[in-house]
């Protein structure tokens, strides 16, 4: 078996339970991904859906108390629950996490050169001056003005958009070929936000390095990946290629969160929220799990739990018995709340 | 009359640099000079990133705390942070709703005391039983049913506590109510909801806001006008449409093509400032913008420009000189 020939990454039925005393509670049910080298895949859905945990899963970072089936494989090769030693290798070197929250992923108390060290040492064997000489490269790669005076800095003596910087030059310090990133802007203003998706954009296409993008945020995945998955209580709802998505989102769930949104250009229209909320991985509806805020929920619907299957386009999937009955082709459907309104003066 | 007007509104902080043997002192200037008139019945949006002064403006017009110097005024009387019997009377006019809904209610009390309590502070010969009434039809028009009354805090979603902390903000019957962040919190499913809420209960109670939110989209959605701050300053106002689609300040130029939105996607010229955010400490001579501005000239880093009218906007820019107004010299 070539190596070369297989995916970079391939994720099959990846299960996770926590244990919660008890008994054990799924909370994620069974994800398919595949991430070829120098791809870019998005993943969005409401807070809990399950997108951190998919990769933390995949990378046994989610520790004890949680049980983790199915399959990940890095170039062919298993690597799911297989040994911490040998994980903690492949975390680095072959795969990097940008975690969700920043400020815990950076020790307050070393300056910044010294974790940046660190994971040189850890990743490619560097140390003294030629991790420092690395070190300096790195955060003139990610953008950072004065490389050499920063290694000497402090975590709180750097703004937020640096200290994602620094993150990422860590991310980058093992050159690894799969980069995962957790909401890496959500805690950033726009204007730096845009500085930090260009960054990611620029590294993953000079170094050929495949892209998680995690992120609650439409526009930032809209922007930023070639495949989005859409996912909803510990489901794929819905994937495809980025432009048929959002031109011809055929999931309802997928198209409430595009009808929940507010616009900037287009005429002003009054939002059309989902009714109810997300329900808790312990108290999940039989069915499909979206059933009780859907529209066009049947019977049907919940009973049994639809799977992804072809949603009218190639490498189009979404998960709902009813694609075929739903208003087709555009970007969204219509109904009166798509009427623009009338603005009160 | 505007219900609200402010004028030249400042707020510095004090404060200690970290470094060196005492730490050097210096001025942090949250709020510098902002200026805004608010009609009866208007929606202002107040936009910009973390730390432009957002909040603390909407805390200054409260009268919540002290200015370092400028007025506010509402409904023609002067707001103060002299909390007196005069400034408690108005106080109940105007209310807030925070960003945080978890912070801003109190965990030991059910939900329908927190409600309530507006009304039991400033109405107490209101008798218990027409208080609880009500609380019942506040909490109906804001969407809550009435067994989730005696719920607490934790008890609720988070869109569901949003609308317990607008139920406590309308207990009143505002004229005037400050939203500061009010769904930056919440998924949006749950921020579309809680959003319509708001617009819904504008349409019915006619009161007058000042809407704050880092979120452009949500601020248009909103607004039937808008602010753009920096560093403390207005640097742009008018009609969302107009400063949304065709801004005219550098700054709000950027900040618009940052947005990350779908529609957008693969059309737009993304314009990436460079240089880091502001610091309030070391404010800029000139322009406040003017080191990370693509257009600044030398007359940048000198004058700091004046807010000027063009038609239906207003921008502090000096590629945008007003036809009679003069530069004033930076300090
Ligand atoms: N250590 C844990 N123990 C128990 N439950 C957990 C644990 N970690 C996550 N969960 C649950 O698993 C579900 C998925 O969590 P996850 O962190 O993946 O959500 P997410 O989609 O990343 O949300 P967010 O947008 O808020 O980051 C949630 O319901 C969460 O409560
Ligand atoms: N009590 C205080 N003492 C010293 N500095 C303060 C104080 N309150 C606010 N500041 C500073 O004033 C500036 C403006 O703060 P403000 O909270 O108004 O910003 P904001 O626009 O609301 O930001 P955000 O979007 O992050 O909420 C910030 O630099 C902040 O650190
Ligand atoms: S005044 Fe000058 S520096 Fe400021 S925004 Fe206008 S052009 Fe840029
Ligand atoms: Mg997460
Ligand atoms: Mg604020």
């Amino acid at each position: 078996m070539s190596v070369v020939s297989e995916p970079l990454l391939t994720i099959k039925n990846l299960t996770v339970e926590f244990d919660q005393g008890a008994h054990f509670v799924r909370a994620l049910h069974g994800v398919d991904f595949v991430i070829e080298r120098g791809q870019s895949i998005g993943i969005v859905g409401e807070s809990g859906c399950g997108k951190s945990i998919t990769w933390l899963a995949a990378l046994g970072l989610l520790g004890s108390k949680a049980r983790t089936g199915g399959s990940v494989r890095l170039d062919g090769q298993e690597i799911l629950n297989c040994s911490d030693r040998a994980l903690a290798h492949l975390r680095g070197s072959r795969i990097a996490m940008i975690f969700q929250d920043p400020a815990s992923s950076l020790n307050p108390v070393h300056r910044i050169g010294r974790q940046i060290g660190e994971a040189l040492r850890l990743h490619r064997g560097l140390t003294g001056a030629a991790a420092k000489a690395e070190a300096t490269r790195l955060l003139d790669r990610v953008g950072m003005s004065n490389p050499a005076q920063r290694l000497n800095e402090y975590p709180h003596e750097l703004s937020g958009g640096m200290n994602q910087r620094v993150m990422i030059a860590m991310a980058l310090a093992g050159e690894p070929d799969l980069l995962i990133a957790d909401e890496p802007t959500t805690a950033l203003d726009a204007t730096i936000q845009a500085q930090i998706l260009e960054l990611l954009n620029n590294l993953r296409r000079e170094n050929d390095m495949g892209l998680v993008l995690i992120s609650h945020d439409l526009g930032v995945v809209a922007d930023m990946a070639e495949r989005v998955a859409v996912m909803y209580c510990g489901r794929v709802v819905e994937e495809s290629q980025v432009d048929r998505l959002f031109d011809a989102p055929r999931h309802p769930y997928t198209r409430g969160l595009m009808a929940a949104l507010p616009d900037i250009d287009g005429p002003k229209r009054r939002l059309k929220a989902i009714p109810g909320m997300v329900p808790p991985p312990r108290n999940l509806p039989t069915g499909c799990t979206f059933a009780p805020r859907c529209d066009h929920a049947t019977e049907a619907c919940a009973s049994r739990v639809p799977g992804l299957r072809p949603a009218g386009a190639p490498r189009h999937r979404a998960a709902c018995f009813h694609l075929e009955d739903l208003p087709g082709g555009s970007r969204q459907p219509a109904s009166p709340a798509q009427q623009p309104v009338q603005e009160t003066v | 009359m505007p219900l609200v007007s402010v004028r030249d509104l400042k707020r510095h902080y004090d404060i200690r640099l970290t470094g060196g043997l005492f730490g050097r002192r210096a001025k942090l200037k949250a709020v510098d000079g902002v200026s805004f008139d608010l009609k009866m019945g208007e929606t202002l949006g107040l936009v910009g990133e973390s730390g432009c002064g957002k909040s603390t403006t909407a805390k200054l017009v409260l009268g919540l705390i002290p200015a370092t110097s400028g007025t506010v005024s509402f409904d023609g009387s002067a707001v103060t942070a002299a909390h007196d019997a005069q400034w408690r009377h108005m106080r109940r006019r105007m209310q807030m709703i925070y960003q945080d809904p978890l912070g801003a209610l109190d965990r030991r009390l059910p939900v329908s005391a927190q409600i309530g309590e507006p009304i039991a502070v400033h109405e107490p010969h209101v008798p218990a039983d027409e208080r609880e009434a009500r609380v019942g039809e506040i909490m109906t028009s804001v969407g809550l049913r009435a067994d989730q009354a005696a719920s607490y805090p934790h008890e609720l979603s988070g869109g569901q506590r949003q609308r317990v902390v607008i139920a406590r903000a309308l207990a009143l019957q505002p004229d005037f109510i400050v939203c500061d962040e009010p769904v930056s919190a919440l998924d949006v499913s749950i921020q579309a909801q809680v959003l319509n809420l708001l617009e819904d209960l504008k349409e019915r109670n006619g009161f007058t806001s000042l809407f704050i939110s880092h979120d452009l989209k949500v601020v248009r959605q909103m607004s039937d006008r808008v602010a753009v701050m920096y560093l403390g300053m207005i640097v742009e106002e008018g009609p969302p449409e107009d400063v949304f689609h065709a801004p005219m300040h550098p700054y709000t130029q950027a900040l618009v093509s940052a947005i990350p939105t779908p529609s957008r996607r693969g059309k737009r010229e993304r314009i990436v400032l460079e240089g880091d955010p502001p610091n309030p400490v070391n404010k800029p001579s000139g322009c406040p913008f003017h080191p990370r501005c693509p257009s600044a000239m030398s007359e940048c880093r000198e004058f700091q420009p004046m807010l000027a009218s063009h038609g239906s906007r207003k921008v502090a820019c000096h590629l945008r000189p007003a036809p009679s107004a003069g530069l004033i010299a930076a300090e």
